[in-house]
């Protein structure tokens, strides 16, 4: 951590949580002259509460919420990113939690941010990554009966077959199907 | 003709019941604007003052009811295909389809899990304009095909 150089801002930020958490085991890094902080999924809630609050930090924004599938890579396959900004002290901060496949869920922070309530939506939605305590669950881009998550590494690019279900359409208005029926044999 | 010339009075026309109504069906299409992407942004240069897609007589409508052309304008994922029919079946008849772009012709660049690989699977197609996205003229070109294509229509059947 002594490589790390941090601004009188970043300080002040890291400095609210350790005095909040003492025990709190995180990661800090710096990306781009970005600050980052990788904590345990069970502190996220509190975590967020303390960084929306405190008057260090105030981070009253919450600018995106994002999920990440690292399948293969890493042991732990996914990842949550939250990405703060703060309207009044101009600053930024990016929270992330790593996820394991074996116990793939998070704690909502729509109750703390209310624009989380459709990220998280989505984050269910294309990575299959349950979020516990949102008030409203249900898929936000896709189909409600859609299966699968199309944004996990493991899905296929051209899908399970669904996007040829054309049952809707009157028989004399079919066409053959233009996927091909190898998989990976495409244009 | 020589049987009717010079028995009516001056500024009669004859013609066929056939080319009447077609020559009325294609000098007035009014399109649905079914804009799904980037095409639609096109498709409103179009029929905007500088290319004036007035002057042939197409008028953009906002209602399927009011419609007899659907111009389907960009990429038709699969969960907008089932409103794309459902809009399609509430225009009344004769109704006629111009796919413009590639992606509505084929998908395009996204061969994807959600997107639908040509909207012919949908609804029947008349007219496809290629382009990514076509220029105004390309839009224009594939109206006047289509009025082309009217054109031809035989509507009396011995």
């Amino acid at each position: 951590m002594d490589e790390l150089r941090f601004t009188q801002e970043e300080q002040a930020i890291l400095g609210a949580v350790r005095d909040r958490f003492p025990d709190l085991a995180m990661e800090i890094r710096k990306t781009c002259g970005q600050l980052s902080i990788l904590v345990d999924k069970k502190m996220i809630l509190p975590v967020c509460k303390v960084l929306k609050e405190h008057p260090a930090t105030l981070f009253d924004y919450l600018a995106d919420l994002c999920g990440v599938d690292f399948l293969g890579k890493r042991e732990k396959r996914f990842q949550v990113v939250y990405n703060l900004y703060s309207i009044q002290r101009n600053h930024r901060l990016r929270v992330k939690v790593d996820i394991d496949e074996a116990d793939v869920y998070v704690d909502s922070v729509s109750g703390i941010w209310k624009t989380a309530n459709w990220h998280e939506r989505e984050l269910y939605d294309m990575f299959g990554i349950e979020v516990r305590g949102h008030p409203d669950l249900r898929r936000i881009l896709m189909p409600d009966e859609w299966e699968g998550h199309p944004l996990r590494k493991d899905y296929p690019l051209q899908g399970k077959g669904q996007r040829d279900d054309f049952s809707f359409v009157p028989k004399e208005d079919r066409q053959p199907t233009r996927t091909p029926r190898v998989r990976g044999e495409s244009w | 003709m020589g049987l009717i010339e010079h028995r009516f009075e001056e500024n009669f026309i004859t013609t066929t019941v056939d080319q009447l109504i077609s020559w009325a069906r294609k000098s007035s299409l009014w399109p649905l604007t079914f804009g799904l992407a980037c095409c639609a942004i096109e498709m409103m240069t179009t029929g905007s003052a500088h290319y004036d897609l007035d002057r042939m007589g197409v008028i953009f409508r906002g209602s399927p009811r009011q419609s007899d052309l659907m111009i389907v304008a960009g990429t038709l994922t699969w969960k907008m295909a089932h409103v794309l029919r459902k809009v399609y079946d509430q225009m009344p008849e004769p109704k006629y389809v111009i796919s413009m772009g590639s992606c509505a012709a084929s998908g395009g660049i996204f061969n994807t899990y959600s997107v639908v690989q040509g909207v012919d699977q949908v609804v029947p197609v008349d007219v496809y304009i290629p382009g990514c996205p076509p220029r105004p003229e390309g839009l224009m070109y594939g109206i006047l095909k289509l009025q082309e294509k009217i054109a031809k229509e035989k509507y009396i059947r011995k």
